[in-house]
């Protein structure tokens, strides 16, 4: 059943972090324009922004660093009150269940990007497909 | 990244004339400001009053800038913070360990 805020947004994007604010921006202006959400459209908005934002850097830097040529597949999915986005990537994948939290009494300057993820969304997964390494964060709008 | 300096009473203050502050700028930001201090800034104060967005990078950035300053016994303000970047910090308690500002006149007066 698909309603009028029904939403499938399919992007490749070269491996560079110069893309991050375009897709960004796209995923905030997505949520902006959800008018059947009883939320704050606008922290929606900006939480998209964010773990995309997350999910490309730890796309580009660490599956796989300097390789420009390479390509990240974004793919955002809303149906219903169900939201969707996957990250694609094609380096040597890692233990997503073996990410620290962050030590908030002796702040380092990283490993902060998982941690945002996992609050701003309802469940994270990262497992490997025939097409890449996916890393897969859902919410429920509703 | 459009970054611009002005001292102002022997306080170096660091504006960022940037929407975002992720992890395509935010090198260049840990750079510049380590730069400064290593320049002999003893008081930096870090405008972030344009900034509507930040990530992990950018929040990493700041923190690499004030453990640069506190080991040159120096000041690390920040400044302006918007309610959305606010929420950023006060996500991951870094609130706590800045000292942030309302605005740029309180933080140069040190109130």
């Amino acid at each position: 059943m698909h309603g009028e805020t029904d939403v499938n947004v399919d992007i490749v994007v070269p491996n560079q972090t110069r893309y991050l604010g375009l897709i960004g921006n796209i995923a905030e202006q997505i949520a902006r324009e959800l008018v059947d959400y009883r939320g704050d459209r606008d922290a929606l908005g900006y939480n998209m922004n964010l773990v995309l934002t997350e999910a490309m850097v730890n796309a580009i830097e660490h599956a796989t660093p300097g390789e420009t040529d390479k390509t990240v597949r974004v793919w955002i999915h809303i149906e219903d009150e169900d939201l969707c986005i996957r990250v694609y990537d094609h380096g040597q994948g890692f233990d997503l269940e073996s990410v620290p939290m962050p030590d908030f009494d002796d702040p380092g300057e990283h490993g902060r990007g998982i941690f945002f993820i996992r609050k701003l969304m309802d469940s994270v997964t990262y497992r490997r497909t025939e097409s890449g390494n996916v890393l897969e964060m859902r919410k429920k709008l509703a | 990244m459009n970054l611009s300096t002005e001292i102002s009473d022997g306080k170096t203050v660091l504006t960022l004339a940037e929407q975002r502050l992720d992890a395509h700028n935010s090198g260049e930001l840990k750079d510049f400001m380590l730069k400064l201090l290593e320049g002999g800034s003893r008081h930096l104060v870090v405008d972030l009053s344009q900034v509507s967005f930040i990530d992990s990078s950018g929040l990493g950035a700041l923190l690499s800038g004030q453990k640069n300053a506190t080991l040159r016994s120096s000041v690390f303000l920040l400044v302006g913070l918007q309610p959305r970047v606010r929420s950023m910090f006060e996500l991951t308690r870094l609130h706590r360990v800045f000292e942030i500002y309302s605005t740029l006149e309180e933080a140069l007066r040190g109130e």
